[in-house]
């Protein structure tokens, strides 16, 4: 199991682009939209904030979305339209932990991208490091864990590599609309925005333990049955073949 | 001592029947072909061995396991190599060998595969990169690095060149020749003829025949064609009186003698005796390729 990880980190690291914009473009966004003076400055236009305070959960939720809903798919369904899963399945290894691998290094990847976003907000922004790091580690693992079984649903579902890509690509616009990617949240409708409480990866949560106080429990509750419901869901309708 | 045990095998998918109705044994140590058309059943049937497909009917044992129920015991023993399945683009020739060699308890050394395999040059070539031929000794040395007691091969050759073709059989006469048993599944006559032990040759879903390569070709009726160039010109009724003779024909100076038995030796004793030389002598037999249609046409 610990090759089987190594190698799939390996792999990740060698599809080059992907990994590039996974780890890096919240980072690059953050010093592109903190280079505008206006951006860095506290506005009530910004909920009394500046604009990268109320932007950095959402930087989190960019990481996520791509990860699990661009990575997590295409990787898997690939991998079964290719035979590489049957390949395995004729090995005494299951290939249950070939998925498991594969969130796992997914999963590392977020950390590390969201360890860098957070360290040069601080460094060069001074965005407060996280008020509350437990809370802010759970709605991390949740999140992700919520956004990542999202993706195990459409690799399920999904006949081919290329509807995949095309779910997983609906699913990922969706996804960061709601997280505040393309029109920042406090200019959102707040219709919009109380649905992107719930919606995985659960960018309230984020926003709440980075630069709030905590996350709200009803908030990480509903990405653990969200991350629960669509495991399930995943597990039940995957096929190896 | 019989290792895989079918008998009545039977698997519809939906209204069509893949396979239906196939018994064979494959002895330990035997290189065992499965030959036939395509569609015949061939690949559904093997996997049904494999135990990645639940038959609708009939046992198998394979090894002394059921390869459903001990599904997880059999992985252990057997090494398979699938028709087009792929490894992932970018991953190594040396991590691929790594990696599958710690699925299993006790797997053979896979730098000495690698080299056994002559991937050696490749060890750090990717394996989108690799020609058709790497790929399929990749494929195989994977299905062999857990030290299986039985090698399931699936249209091994299929899409390689004359030579890597030939080279891929020495492969797996050393295969069997260390003591594995294999059961190959091909549509390549020449390949099952070189290759195999014994063959079952399976059409339409059904088993026509189990034999040895030769022992098929036997089956066949068949005629001989003798055809030569005599050194001087010959009266034809001399051959035509042979018992032996059933046709002959005489095209622009050559001679094409139809007949059975032992043709060749009655045609060349009447050349003897009136001291007829033959030039460009050849002589066409059955072969296996006939056996096979002979078998998979006649209904």
């Amino acid at each position: 199991m610990l090759k089987l990880v190594q190698v799939e980190a390996k792999l990740f690291l060698r599809e080059g682009a992907s990994v590039v914009f996974a780890l890096l473009f919240p980072t690059v966004l953050l010093l592109v939209l903190g280079a505008i003076p206006a951006l860095r400055t506290p506005d009530p236009l910004f909920g009394g904030l500046r604009f990268i305070d109320g932007y950095a959960g959402t930087l989190v939720v960019i990481t996520l979305a791509f990860l699990g809903l661009q990575r997590v798919p295409t990787a898997l369904a690939t991998y079964r339209e290719r035979g590489v899963l049957r390949r395995l399945g004729t090995t005494p290894l299951h290939p249950g932990k070939l998925l498991a691998a594969q969130l796992l290094v997914n999963l590392a990847a977020a950390v590390v991208s969201v360890v860098l976003v957070v360290a040069v907000g601080k460094l060069v922004f001074g965005i407060d490091l996280p008020h509350h790091l437990v809370g802010f580690t759970v709605a991390i693992l949740l999140g992700a864990a919520s956004l990542f079984a999202f993706g195990l649903v459409i690799a399920a579902l999904a006949s081919t590599a290329k509807s995949a890509a095309g779910w997983a690509t609906v699913a990922f616009m969706l996804i960061m609309f709601f997280g505040g990617a393309y029109l920042p949240r406090f200019l959102l409708p707040d219709v919009i925005n109380t649905v992107g409480q719930y919606l995985p990866p659960g960018v309230a949560a984020l926003q709440d333990s980075w630069v709030g106080t905590a996350p709200s429990p009803l908030h990480l509750a509903v990405m653990a049955v969200i991350a629960l419901f669509a495991g399930t869901v995943a597990a039940r309708t995957f096929r190896w073949e | 001592m019989a290792i895989i045990e079918v008998a009545d095998l039977g698997k519809r998918y939906g209204p069509k029947v893949a396979v239906d109705e196939v018994s064979f044994t494959v002895e330990e140590g035997e290189i065992f072909g499965i030959l036939g058309p395509n569609g015949a059943g061939k690949t559904t049937t093997v996997e049904c061995v494999e135990g990645m497909r639940v038959p609708d009917r009939g046992t198998i044992r394979v090894d002394g396991l059921d390869p459903r129920r001990d599904r997880a015991e059999l992985r252990q023993r057997m090494g398979v190599q699938l028709q087009e399945s792929q490894l992932p683009e970018r991953i190594k020739v040396r991590e691929a060998l790594d990696l599958y060699s710690s699925f299993y308890p006790n797997p053979a050394d896979w730098r000495e595969l690698m080299a056994r395999l002559g991937l050696e040059g490749q060890r750090d070539a990717e394996f989108g990169k690799l020609s058709g031929g790497q790929k399929q000794r990749l494929s195989v040395a994977l299905a062999l690095v857990g030290r299986p007691r039985i090698a399931v091969l699936d249209e091994l050759t299929t899409g390689l060149d004359p030579q890597a073709r030939r080279d891929t059989w020495d492969l797996i006469e050393g295969i069997r020749d260390s003591g594995v048993t294999v059961l190959l599944v091909t549509h390549f006559m020449e390949e099952a003829e070189r290759l195999c032990d014994r063959l079952a040759v399976i059409d339409a879903g059904r088993v026509v025949a189990i034999d040895t390569p030769a022992g098929l070709v036997s089956r066949v009726d068949s005629e001989q064609r003798v055809r030569f160039r005599p050194s001087r010109p010959v009266d034809e009724a001399l051959f035509r009186e042979l018992d032996e003779v059933t046709d002959v024909r005489l095209h622009g100076g050559q001679f094409v003698i139809t007949g059975r038995g032992n043709l060749l030796h009655a045609v060349t004793s009447v050349l003897a005796r009136n001291q007829v030389v033959a030039s460009e002598l050849r002589i066409d037999q059955a072969s296996l390729d006939d056996a096979f249609v002979s078998l998979t046409t006649k209904k």
